[in-house]
């Protein structure tokens, strides 16, 4: 076993970033293992869920239609965080994203062109052939050709960190605890929203009923350390990505697939039988990530998205059948709903609806009228049976706080001093960039951008 | 609801993976799945024969075991294709060989072989059977009587293809419209090329989830070994019909060499494919049915090898029995041809017609 010796590099985390980093430093030359706390199935935290990754580009890609150039990625990032992004970060970011294409290519990794479903992001992202498990596998292959030493089950109970500069960490390891000593560090251990306890302390109890959509493994506890021991932080620790996801979905785990996006084709009622919120707000991707907070703020955390025969066929397939009566009370009876408040929240609905000429591709003249909360687009009465229903609860997928990081990836401490020997990539500082709202992809773009820094960096720091 | 298990699994599993789509640049598996919403039977056993059993998305799977959706599309696909060569064999009364094909391939090469044996020893003139005869293995069997046997093998094969064949075309093609030549075509080369036996570029996620080509290359061997076989017997038909030409032929001659080359394809190929499939995951098969697979690849081997034999030492005494055992096995192959997995070429090929019309025709589901 590994413990007698100082690696070069630890790697915490065994996700895309991690795995960036580790195959970086090793062709480096540096000695590097990598500690997963997951065991070897549910390795790479979210990266497993995910599927693509954002790049700017020049319209060369195979896979890819373009071109999608710096300003334009820049604009859309400045965008989504309404200006919550450190400037210096973001542009390196983008910068730095046209070379992973290349990189990944090298390592072995295979793009596809996006088919059904997704053909909107063929511009911007970049599709892993098999989705993200199949690119992880490749990255773990690759790193273990380098005599990179990757170890499952692994997780870390303590770090040894004296005046910023990490010295080692203690691991759980087959049943008794082991010092793993680094001459530098690398933390790419994710976030902490499968760790529903510290959830609580911003969300109260409501958090019991939330949905993890990634592995029970990504509790943070990594990140919880290096900032108990003075690293300074970044992004607000209250927010979370948050999608309203199928409610049947695992409450770990559940990914991609229990996605829905049947919102804007009928009404969304809460526990009580109410509307809540504008269905017909905004077009996708912007819609897919409010309901999750919206629903998060109803009681019990449930809501209920109720269409008829028109809309059944008009969004992505479902994983979970749809709930089906022929009555709307017949409806609210099977959702365990009031029927008499459903069938007037309806009834009061399509007396609202306006005539329009209904089009889903884009922002449409169909609305309400004189509710206290209208539907602004895509309001088609709810009228032919049969009537369907999918349970929503809220998915978190991601939280936003993180370790802060210089332009090497470098921790910062509290303070500002660069840390000696510190190193963080991926989700653990991904904070720094996407201070709030969400880009599709943009998570594998700071993680393999900021995989490759840090594991440059440390490789670096332990050479000299 | 589905009638079988196996379709139940499969409609399950299409289900999650339609609402996935992760996969989709693997192989046809999934686009064609992408062109639906819901899935019959015919819808099933159509995709179950369009896939290939490369592995690749079984570990590119987030929800493969341990995860709680048990996504295992290979060995589900597996399953209901072996199924559908039942369900769809002819006459119905033979269904049963799927289950029980090691068994039934043996029985019916050892029946080949006693029929040869007890044939030659009965009719052959038995200073021809056991005496040097300068390689004319008519002296031992008239050529009329091979015809009759071989023929009679043929037609039944061939009868008992088309019932069967008909039955899966009508099944996976309800009203649907017709698949043009371009179909047929693109069909063809997606056969000849296994254009989906490379897991979307990488090769076969067979042995761990390193993907290889292994498996393409061996079975690359076993089917051109097949056809050049296959070309050798053509090529020697019309010699005899058309130019009058006897066997034996020299060794340089065009059906010797053809034969020879595809001899030796399915000795490489078969070998190939049955050290692959022993090192191969068990979780990516139909675990109850692994012998459809030795009992086919076991039989061409020992035809190729039993051909190799004879034709060195044809000019010995040994001529005569060696022809005894060779036509027996040829004869055992024949027969189980509709009941053994060779018919999984056929429903493929069929299937992959039907993907290259529904690729111009189709619509993904959004």
């Amino acid at each position: 076993m590994p413990f007698n010796e100082t690696f070069d590099v630890v790697v915490l985390g065994g996700g895309n970033a991690a795995l960036c980093a580790a195959i970086v430093a090793a062709r480096a030359g540096a000695r590097v293992i990598v500690l997963e706390g997951a065991p070897r199935f549910y390795r790479g935290g979210n990266t497993r869920h995910t599927r693509n990754l954002r790049c700017s580009h020049d319209g060369t890609a195979p896979t890819m239609t373009g071109p999608y150039d710096q300003q334009e990625f820049l604009d859309d990032l400045y965008r989504v965080t309404g200006g919550q992004t450190d400037k210096a970060l973001a542009e390196l970011t983008v910068a730095r994203s046209r070379e992973l294409i290349g990189f990944m290519n090298e390592q072995g990794v295979r793009f596809q062109p996006p088919l059904g479903g997704t053909l909107s992001l063929g511009k911007t992202n970049a599709f892993f052939l098999g989705g993200g498990r199949g690119m992880l596998n490749t990255l773990y292959r690759r790193a273990e050709s380098f005599g990179v030493t990757c170890l499952y089950e692994a997780p870390v109970i303590a770090l040894d960190i004296q005046d910023g500069v990490f010295v080692s960490a203690t691991i759980k390891y087959e049943g008794g605890e082991q010092k793993v000593r680094g001459k530098a560090l690398v933390a790419a251990a994710g976030g902490f929203e499968a760790n529903v306890e510290w959830l609580k302390q911003y969300w109260g109890e409501a958090a019991d009923n939330f949905l993890i959509r990634g592995t029970p493994y990504n509790r943070g506890d990594v990140l919880r350390m290096l900032l108990d021991k003075g690293v300074a932080p970044v992004g607000d620790p209250t927010q979370c990505h948050a999608v309203a996801i199928d409610a049947r979905a695992p409450k770990f785990d559940g990914g991609i697939a229990t996605r829905l996006d049947s919102v804007v084709f009928g009404i969304m009622v809460n526990r009580e039988a109410k509307r809540f919120y504008d269905e017909g707000e905004d077009t996708w991707p912007k819609r897919y990530a409010i309901w999750g907070r919206l629903v998060a703020q109803q009681p019990g955390q449930i809501g209920y998205s109720i269409i008829d025969a028109k809309s059944i066929h008009m969004f992505m397939p479902s994983i979970f059948p749809a709930i089906q009566a022929q009555t709307i009370p017949e409806l609210a009876g099977k959702l365990a709903l009031d029927p008499a408040a459903l069938e007037a929240t309806v009834n009061e609905f399509n007396a609202a609806v306006k005539p329009g000429k209904f089009d889903h591709t884009v922002l449409d003249d169909c609305a309400t009228s004189g509710l206290a909360i209208n539907k602004t687009h895509w309001a088609r009465k709810i009228d032919t049976p049969p009537y369907y229903a999918y349970p929503l609860r809220p998915g978190i997928t991601f939280t936003y706080l993180g370790v802060r990081v210089n332009e090497e990836a470098r921790m910062l401490l509290e303070g500002g001093r660069p840390s000696g020997n510190m190193f963080a990539a991926g989700e653990i500082m991904a904070g720094n960039v996407l201070g709030k709202g969400y880009l599709a992809g943009i998570g594998m773009t700071i993680g393999a951008v900021f995989g490759r820094l840090a594991g440059e960096g440390a490789a670096k720091h332990a050479r000299n | 609801m589905h009638a079988t298990e196996s379709l139940r699994e499969a409609d399950r599993l299409m289900t999650i993976c339609n609402a996935c789509r992760y996969c989709e640049g693997l192989c046809a598996v999934f686009p064609a799945m992408e062109m639906r919403r819901t899935f019959a039977a015919g819808d099933l056993n159509y995709i179950a024969n369009l896939c290939h059993q490369c592995g690749a998305c079984y570990p590119d799977c987030q929800y493969s075991p341990p995860h709680e959706f048990n996504v295992n599309i290979p060995a589900a696909m597996a399953k209901l294709r072996n199924d559908s060569y039942a369900a769809y064999a002819w006459p119905r009364a033979f269904a049963g060989a799927f289950a029980r094909n090691g068994l039934t391939v043996t029985l019916l090469a050892a029946a080949g072989l006693a029929g040869f044996i007890v044939g030659f020893v009965a009719w052959a003139d038995p200073a021809a059977l056991f005496s040097a005869q300068a390689g004319d293995f008519y002296k031992v069997m008239p050529h009329n009587a091979m015809v009759a046997v071989f023929g009679a093998a043929a037609l039944y094969a061939v009868a008992a293809f088309w019932f069967s064949l008909r039955a899966f075309w009508r099944d996976i093609n309800a009203g649907a419209p017709p698949a043009g030549l371009a179909a047929f075509a693109r069909a063809v080369a997606d056969t000849m090329h296994l254009t989906y036996l490379h897991g979307g570029g990488g090769g076969c996620a067979s042995e761990s989830d390193a993907p290889s080509p292994a498996r393409r290359i061996f079975h690359h061997f076993t089917f051109y070994g097949f056809l050049f076989c296959f070309a050798a017997t053509s090529v020697a038909t019309v010699y005899h019909y058309g130019f009058g030409w006897r066997a034996p032929y020299a060794l340089a001659s065009v059906p010797v060499v053809l034969g020879i080359i595809g001899g030796l394809g399915l000795l490489v190929g078969p070998a190939g494919l049955f050290l692959l499939s022993r090192r191969r995951d068990p979780a990516l098969v139909d675990g109850a049915r692994t012998d459809m697979n030795t009992a086919f690849i076991a039989m061409l081997f020992l035809v190729s090898l039993t051909g190799f034999a004879l034709m060195g030492l044809r000019d010995t005494a040994a001529m005569g029995v060696l022809l005894a055992v060779h036509l027996g096995l040829v004869l055992g192959l024949f027969l189980s041809l509709p009941y053994g997995k060779f018919v999984h070429g056929l429903y493929r090929f069929l299937a992959l017609v039907k993907y290259a019309a529904e690729r111009k025709q189709g619509k993904f589901v959004e």
